[in-house]
């Protein structure tokens, strides 16, 4: 029979996934880097060949009735139709291998959910549609975003072949660095909807739900790249916010992390100078890009219905103030900014859409206009 | 039963009470069979809406980068295609079957409540045109998948209001549906059709009624906490007023899950009608099914948190909701050996109708084996959300539901029409449909191991081969079902012209009551209840 044969062939082709598994990415589930992932592995196989091994004799012995008890064999129908002692084995057996299963995992979720005597802790926030990063023990902190080849190809009729681009979709313009063999405790939340932080390779996910702390933990064994993407349906750029996680042994880490501490008083002190309008329109145009345009589209068109236009907005052509304040809490389902970006990049995209986009209002707002505005801000919070 | 009596006595009194004439006959029909039939065509005809949406998405998906429509229109069709599928096809073919073949399994004239009956069908085609006017509403239809999660769906435009009237809707629809199928088991059975002696598939019927009662109104009752939270400033579902996203997930799930189950019981009723007459052998087992039928009901209610595995619940939590889901795989089990059994040492033909039901046993029985895996908690950390359990219940809802609503199509049409459908043709739709249908899902287990979550409309190049392999066995399953909708008309304008007898399949009264009737059956079933109650499937 043709259909006996393309079962065996799909059991065959199951089979050929799990023996080249380790070679084989696409097939079957990843090892990972660490030894909760490879618990989780073990017990995918485990599981997997029971499957396997009971489907064989389920439909070898409904493919052997099939091809024997047939009519047009001549073959004369039993009239048998019950038997006890069948029925009670084929609940016993069951049950028994079903025992054996629980074992194992029991196990494995312990040892995934113990998020004790971690040696640091990494806060990670989901926003519409990106990653924020803090580290709790060094106060770095952060926005990951999906990278500008990417954001460029994913458009309609970009016209660029998603194949040219390296790590199409998998790729961030700053990607979270931990160091090996550390436990590293990571605690998630979200400013808006869920969204949900997945690295296969450190074998699980985890949900971050707004108003509400998760924890999770890892520990990586050897230094790498690994990629990983947002898994709970959280709006149209859902498919859009990756997650890229490099593992960097620790004196390599070290070095990292006081790269990020000088970086961040720099950014501080250009909050201080007087910039003038053209250079904060050339700083905002990508601003705009990586935090504005997955809502207000990149020629600043909006969508109708969900997403105000910018190109000829009251906001954005009337008092500057206002548009700083509306910027600042946000409203709807518009972020406040005033956490989000920094007092320099804040002032770059309310001149950038000011006086781009279509708009030619032809003021500026100063960082440090900004930077009195943001402070005011947590006490504000603090009153609550 | 004594008012039916009377009823029936008055009938015979003045003239043989037929069909209102002209297209009226449809809207005011209380009759089961036009009801039934109103109810079938409407879901075949949702199957093939639904089943466009699908094509867009599979067109979308057909190779990586964005090519046809925007992500905010994929996430709409995600979420149209399944609540158009499950509250619009195989909701009401199930509800089109149970009202055809109930009161002919159970020897009754028609079913206990057909005003009530009429009502159901026209909520339900209310509902989901209130559904389907979403996509044409400014912000468009809701995007958030059919879960409908919050806080993301509060983010839908002006259609957020719509689709839950449309779920209330489509809830009252459903129990007033399942409350006249209860009704009716439970007073309309012929004298001597004890409940232990009723046809497996009134058995599934009457479990899911229940089903339906228990889970509707809480269904309803999430979405009015959506509708205050978004309109009248509570705070079910918002932290920032006390309350908790998750909360919604597991409101939804007590419903979410035995909903499925709802979708999937009375499909084991139709596999284990139809497998026993081409295997020419009572079933095997009958009381374990439905005890094993009644087992997995009852575990439908305690295992919903087996969804949100990864939401973030204590260990405890997480550990009681395996095991619990594990359990379920008992009486599955014995489900799937009960229908090997009922074949073994059978005199097996292989007509269209037996064709599917094989097929549904082989292929739900592997959205079994991946529904079990993923029941084990830690490693469903991995799995879940991504393209995984996309095949999982895909596997337990296309060839598995959808299979063996096509096996009762052909198996009942003739018995319907008093036509005998296109042997030929349904044999080229089965094998056109299990293979495609295998090409089209298989591959999405390898895209979800390796890494690709659900509902993305683009993805990275390493998926693409199995994408375009998916895509392209969408489009010959999604072409294929055309046939199945050609031999319906050609069945219903004459088939092929071969009478078909009372018994239609060989021996099948032996089996249950609706073969003793004549092909087409009178408008009203049994206006005498029949004297012999069969017994062979039992």
């Amino acid at each position: 029979m043709k259909k006996k044969k393309q079962l065996f062939a799909g059991l065959v082709l199951m089979a050929l996934g799990l023996g080249t598994a380790q070679a084989d990415y696409t097939l079957n589930l990843m090892k990972g880097v660490t030894k909760v992932s490879n618990d989780i592995y073990d017990l995918h196989m485990l599981i997997l060949w029971i499957c396997v091994f009971i489907g064989i004799g389920v439909f070898g012995t409904m493919f052997y009735s099939i091809y024997h008890h047939r009519k047009s064999k001549g073959h004369k129908a039993a009239q048998f139709h019950e038997n006890t002692t069948v029925e009670i084995i084929w609940t016993i057996i069951p049950t028994l291998i079903l025992i054996g299963m629980a074992i194992p995992a029991t196990k494995a979720m312990i040892e995934l959910d113990d998020v004790q005597e971690s040696d640091m802790s990494i806060k990670v926030t989901g926003h519409q549609w990106k990653w924020e990063y803090e580290y709790l023990d060094n106060g770095i902190r952060f926005f990951s975003s999906l990278d500008e080849a990417s954001n460029k190809a994913r458009q309609m009729d970009s016209g660029i072949d998603p194949r040219s681009v390296p790590h199409y979709l998998l790729n961030v313009d700053k990607p979270l660095v931990i160091p090996t063999k550390k436990k590293i405790r990571f605690v998630f939340t979200s400013a808006d909807v869920i969204h949900s932080w997945w690295v296969p390779d450190l074998g699980w996910k985890k949900d971050t739900n707004p108003g509400f702390i998760n924890e999770s933990w890892t520990s990586v064994d050897k230094p790498g790249t690994y990629r990983g993407q947002c898994t709970e349906l959280c709006g149209k750029d859902h498919g859009f916010m990756p997650i890229v996680v490099i593992a960097m042994d620790e004196p390599d880490y070290n070095v990292w992390v006081e790269q990020q501490k000088a970086a961040a008083l720099a950014e501080a002190s250009s909050a201080d100078k007087t910039w003038s309008t053209e250079e904060l329109v050339a700083k905002g145009q990508s601003l705009y890009e990586t935090n504005c345009a997955s809502c207000h589209m990149a020629d600043g068109a909006g969508l109708a219905g969900t997403f105000p236009a910018i190109t000829k907005s009251p906001v954005v052509t009337g008092d500057i103030n206002a548009q700083v304040n509306l910027m600042l809490n946000g409203k709807g389902m518009m972020p406040a900014f005033g956490k989000i970006l920094s007092a320099v990049d804040f002032a770059a995209v309310v001149t950038y859409t000011r006086n781009g986009l279509g708009n030619s209002v032809g003021d500026s707002i100063q960082p440090s206009a900004i930077q009195a505005l943001q402070s005011a801000t947590p006490a504000a919070d603090k009153n609550e | 039963m004594s008012a039916v009596v009377a009823e029936h006595d008055d009938h015979h009194d003045h003239h043989d009470h037929g069909p209102a004439k002209g297209l009226l006959r449809w809207i005011i029909t209380t009759n089961h069979k036009d009801i039934g039939t109103l109810y079938l065509l409407f879901a075949l005809a949702m199957f093939f809406v639904g089943g466009a949406m699908a094509m867009v998405i599979r067109a979308e998906l057909f190779e990586p980068g964005m090519q046809f429509v925007n992500p905010q229109f994929f996430n709409s069709m995600t979420t149209m295609h399944a609540l158009v599928m499950v509250f619009g096809a195989v909701m009401p073919a199930f509800v089109g079957l149970a009202n055809w073949m109930i009161p002919m399994m159970i020897g009754a004239p028609d079913m206990a409540l057909p005003r009530m009956n009429n009502m159901s069908f026209w909520l339900l085609v209310a509902g989901v045109l209130l559904l389907a006017s979403t996509l044409f509403m400014e912000g468009g239809a809701p995007a958030s998948g059919w879960t409908l999660y919050p806080p993301l769906v509060l983010q839908t435009g002006n259609a957020l209001p719509f689709a839950i009237f449309s779920v209330h809707l489509l809830g009252i629809s459903s129990i007033m549906g399942a409350i006249n199928i209860v009704a009716t088991i439970f007073n309309m059975r012929a004298p001597g059709m004890t409940l232990m002696k009723m046809p497996m598939f009134v058995w599934t019927w009457l479990i899911t009624g229940f089903l339906l009662i228990a889970i509707m109104p809480v269904f309803a009752g999430a979405v009015t906490m959506l509708l205050t939270d978004k309109f009248f400033d509570t705070s079910f579902f918002d932290a920032a007023g006390g309350g908790d996203p998750v909360l919604y997930q597991h409101i939804f799930w007590f419903f979410g899950h035995p909903e499925v189950y709802v979708m999937i019981l009375p499909t084991f009723g139709v596999a284990s009608t139809i497998i026993p007459v081409f295997a020419r052998k009572p079933l095997f087992g009958y009381s374990s099914m439905v005890y094993a039928t009644a087992s997995i009901a009852f575990l439908s209610f305690i295992v919903w948190a087996h969804h949100m595995f990864t939401v973030g619940m204590p260990i405890a939590g997480e550990l009681y909701f395996m095991y619990a889901t594990m359990l379920i795989a008992i009486p599955t089990g014995v489900k799937v050996f009960n229908w090997t059994a009922t074949m073994w040492k059978g005199s097996m033909t292989f007509e269209t109708p037996m064709l599917f039901s094989i097929a549904f046993v082989v292929l739900f029985t592997m959205g079994g084996f991946t529904g079990l895996m993923m029941s084990v908690a830690p490693v469903d950390f991995q799995y879940h959300d991504t393209y995984f359990i996309v095949a999982h219940f895909h596997y337990t809802l296309v060839p598995a539901s959808v299979f063996i609503l096509m096996a009762a199509g052909y198996f009942w049409l003739p018995k319907w029409t008093g036509h005998m459908y296109d042997e030929r043709i349904g044999r080229l739709h089965f094998w056109l449909s299990v293979v495609s249908v295998n090409i089209l899902f298989f591959p999405q287990h390898f895209l979800g191991l390796a890494g690709m979550p659900r509902r993305i409309p683009d993805y990275a190049v390493q998926f693409a081969d199995w994408n375009m392999i998916s895509s392209i066995g969408g489009f010959i399953f999604g072409a294929s079902q055309l046939l199945f909708l050609y031999v319906v008309i050609k069945t219903i304008n004459g088939g092929t012209g071969e009478k078909v007898t009372d018994e239609v399949w060989e021996d099948a009264a032996k089996h249950s009551l609706e073969w003793t009737l004549p092909s087409p059956p009178p408008y009203h079933s049994f206006t005498t209840p029949p004297t012999v109650i069969p017994t062979e499937h039992i």
